[in-house]
């Protein structure tokens, strides 16, 4: 018998799959993408006993196999061998919580029923014990005719053991009587399996009950939810600046060591004020996105997560959304690419598309240092209230606008475009684990990774093209270079159709290249305004100067009206066009985001010129 | 009674549902979840701030949170526990 080559690990959602994949094959994980779908297909290997590698894939959890939302679609063609270009995995690994044997079996029936060669991983062990639960598993092992190896994947235990059943797994038959078998007829023979393989199980005294009376009381729960995500913004925002000062350090120091190293020139300015400054403004996000997902991660491996969209359900509905919705759109307000990725989760695809195209309202990160310029420049720093400042507050004003515009939005959408039945919320709640560092730390690498890499190419290249345009073709005799570039004239037919909002050229011009990032306007305005200054800092701080000399407040609160809107950038309506398979979407967010940015923009000018202001 | 109304922490059965009231695709996800007819459950936790919405309810060793419109279609009778 030759060792298997490919192995895939099934289950329920919450049976601790993702713990048993980190723990079988640590960190060296590829993810990508399952050919022409948008689930990711993480993938990692083993060493079996004889020596041989197995490729083990992790499978999106299922509850069956009529699948009921795009992640359990993959599931199923998976398993079945019918997706093309995916060979169905020699070794199906069928992923049961101990803890929840009776209903994780009415799944694992139809897993077994294919005739496939299986292993069962009767996973977390330990936490069953701790509920009083003991299980037989050679009981089990006989009444489902495949091998069960006891796990607790995060103290890596029954790992050997189960490396060695899936290196030995055997070929077996299909009965074709079991597949015809209904799923009323599975849960009573579930119940009978479970019956007879606990041993013993005491009065529960389970700890998930108790934090539960917590973090799901009527009024005790909601506050502690905000109270929390008070927390994880305090962390995003004062807890990131150091490292994102150190990192903008470390690309000021390549800056200065490519000026001093290469010759003046083209080259050179591509390199300095093309690739670096393009691509180090985004680079420079990295810490807040990390710490972001740090709580993001914890909330979701501890079970935490399903809490809050159970509290936040009833606000989501008011505008036919779910609690589902709700983890997507926290992650937006870090980025909107990993919170549109998140979105996956989502069955409805109605909910689905509405979170999605909503996503870019929430005020992520990347508008942080537009907001900072021109609230420093313009808005008076004194306090309204002791310890509260006008500033503070302006800019508190602007993540409020985004996300009562976000639910407005959601609530007209759901009425009219992503019409259709109202949208349900039906979830497990899962029990509560304490999250594992090392999970953490693959979790985050993944993140992180994924967010550099994306840095790396499509806003390298974006940047690349937008400093052509503005370089080329090259200024005459004491002509400004700005005014002589394709960019330049763009601007010029820019300013003609945002001159009634109260934007000026200047302003045009910057909302050209910001379109690969909305950060990117601060730098190309400090560009326009011939800011000699290198250190983004100190470019803010003299730009700041110039700005209030040069702009009316109305023109700057415009501007800030424009940016809680304007869908400025690039890879948002990238993985956007990706998630909705096609342009159609993509292009009605620029085309609702753009044009909300105008209204806004423009009533914020005319009232303030109104105003007198 | 339907199980809107089913006081918390009272353990029921559930009877009947009416599966034609539920889109098919959340009929099939209550089901895979095993809120189905014959199940022992209990409400556990309903709604925020007095809102009757959602409802968390507890299947064997699950906790399963529905909207009360899933729970009004669906009949249950109160058991001794």
């Amino acid at each position: 018998m030759t060792a298997p080559r490919s192995a895939a690990l099934v289950g329920n959602p919450n049976a601790g799959k993702s713990a048993l994949f980190n723990a079988l094959t640590g960190a060296r994980q590829k993810i990508a993408n399952y050919p022409g779908v948008t689930v990711e297909r993480k993938a990692g290997r083993l060493v079996l006993p004889g020596g041989a590698m197995l490729e083990l894939t992790d499978l999106p959890g299922s509850y069956g196999l009529n699948a009921t939302s795009p992640d359990e679609e993959v599931t199923r063609r998976v398993i079945l061998g019918e997706l093309p270009g995916e060979p169905a995995p020699e070794v199906l690994v069928l992923v049961l919580d101990a803890a929840n044997l009776e209903q994780h079996l009415v799944f694992a029936q139809e897993v077994i029923a294919l005739g496939r060669p299986t292993v069962v991983a009767l996973n977390m062990v330990d936490l069953a014990e701790r509920d009083g639960l003991v299980i037989d598993p050679l009981a089990l092992e006989q009444a489902l005719g495949v091998p069960v190896v006891p796990t607790v994947a995060v103290r890596r235990r029954g790992l050997v053991e189960l490396i060695a059943a899936i290196a030995s797994a055997s070929e077996r038959t299909s009965d074709p009587h079991l597949a015809h078998v209904t799923l009323t007829e599975r849960r009573v023979t579930a119940h009978a399996i479970a019956e007879a393989a606990i041993v013993s199980e005491t009065a529960r005294h389970r700890l998930h009950a108790k934090l539960d009376q917590l973090f799901l009381h009527p009024w005790l729960g909601p506050l502690i939810l905000f109270g929390l995500l008070f927390v994880v913004f305090q962390a995003v925002f004062a807890g990131a600046t150091p490292f994102a000062d150190a990192l903008e350090g470390g690309i000021g120091a390549l800056t200065d060591l490519a000026r001093s190293q290469i010759p003046p020139g083209l080259a050179r300015d591509l390199l300095t004020e093309g690739i670096l400054s393009g691509v180090g403004s985004v680079v420079v996000f990295l810490p807040q996105i990390v710490i972001l997902f740090f709580f993001i991660l914890v909330m979701e491996a501890s079970g935490y997560m399903a809490r809050a969209a159970f509290l936040m359900d009833r606000l989501m509905a008011s505008v036919g959304l779910s609690g589902r919705s709700f983890i997507p759109l926290l992650s937006s307000f870090a980025c909107a690419i990993p919170g549109i990725m998140a979105t996956r989760s989502i069955s409805d695809p109605r909910d689905r598309l509405t979170t999605i195209l909503i996503a870019p309202l929430m005020t992520c990160s990347a508008r942080l240092p537009v907001y900072a310029v021109i609230i420093a420049a313009f808005i008076p720093n004194r306090a309204v209230l002791p310890g509260i400042g006008l500033q503070g507050l302006v800019l508190l004003g602007l993540y409020v606008f985004g996300i009562v515009a976000a639910m407005l939005v959601a609530l007209v959408l759901r009425r009219s475009i992503t019409k259709g039945a109202a949208s349900g919320f039906i979830m497990e709640l899962p029990k509560y684990q304490m999250p594992r560092l090392g999970d953490l730390l693959i979790g985050l690498w993944q993140r992180a990774w994924i967010f550099l890499r994306r840095a790396g190419t499509i806003i390298f290249m974006v940047t690349v093209v937008l400093w052509l345009l503005l370089n080329f073709p090259r200024a005459g005799e004491g002509e400004n270079q700005i005014d002589a570039s394709i960019a330049g004239k763009i601007a010029n037919g820019l300013a003609v159709v945002v001159e009634p909002i109260g934007f000026n050229r200047d302003i045009a011009l910057s909302l050209i290249p910001a379109m690969a990032a909305r950060e990117v306007a601060v730098s190309s305005l400090a560009t326009s305004y011939a800011v000699g200054a290198d250190d983004e800092d100190l470019q803010a701080k003299a730009l700041g100067e110039r700005l209030s000399a040069d702009w009316s407040l109305p023109t700057a609160l415009a501007f800030l009206a424009w940016f809680v809107f304007a869908p400025q950038c690039m890879s948002t309506i990238a993985v956007t066009r990706r998630e909705t398979n096609g342009w159609k979407w993509p292009g009605f967010m620029l085309a609702y985001l753009f044009g909300l940015a105008y209204l806004f923009a423009g009533l914020t000018y005319w009232t303030a010129v109104w105003l007198g202001l | 009674m339907t199980l809107d109304l089913l006081p918390i922490g009272k353990p029921a059965r559930i009877v009947a549902v009416d599966w034609a009231s539920l889109a098919e695709e959340e009929a099939l996800r209550l089901q895979a979840l095993g809120v189905d007819e014959g199940a022992k459950v209990s409400v556990a936790y309903r709604g925020i701030f007095s809102g009757r919405d959602p409802i968390a309810l507890t299947v064997g060793r699950m906790t399963v949170a529905l909207r009360r419109a899933h729970a009004r279609a669906m009949l249950v009778e109160p058991i001794t526990a």
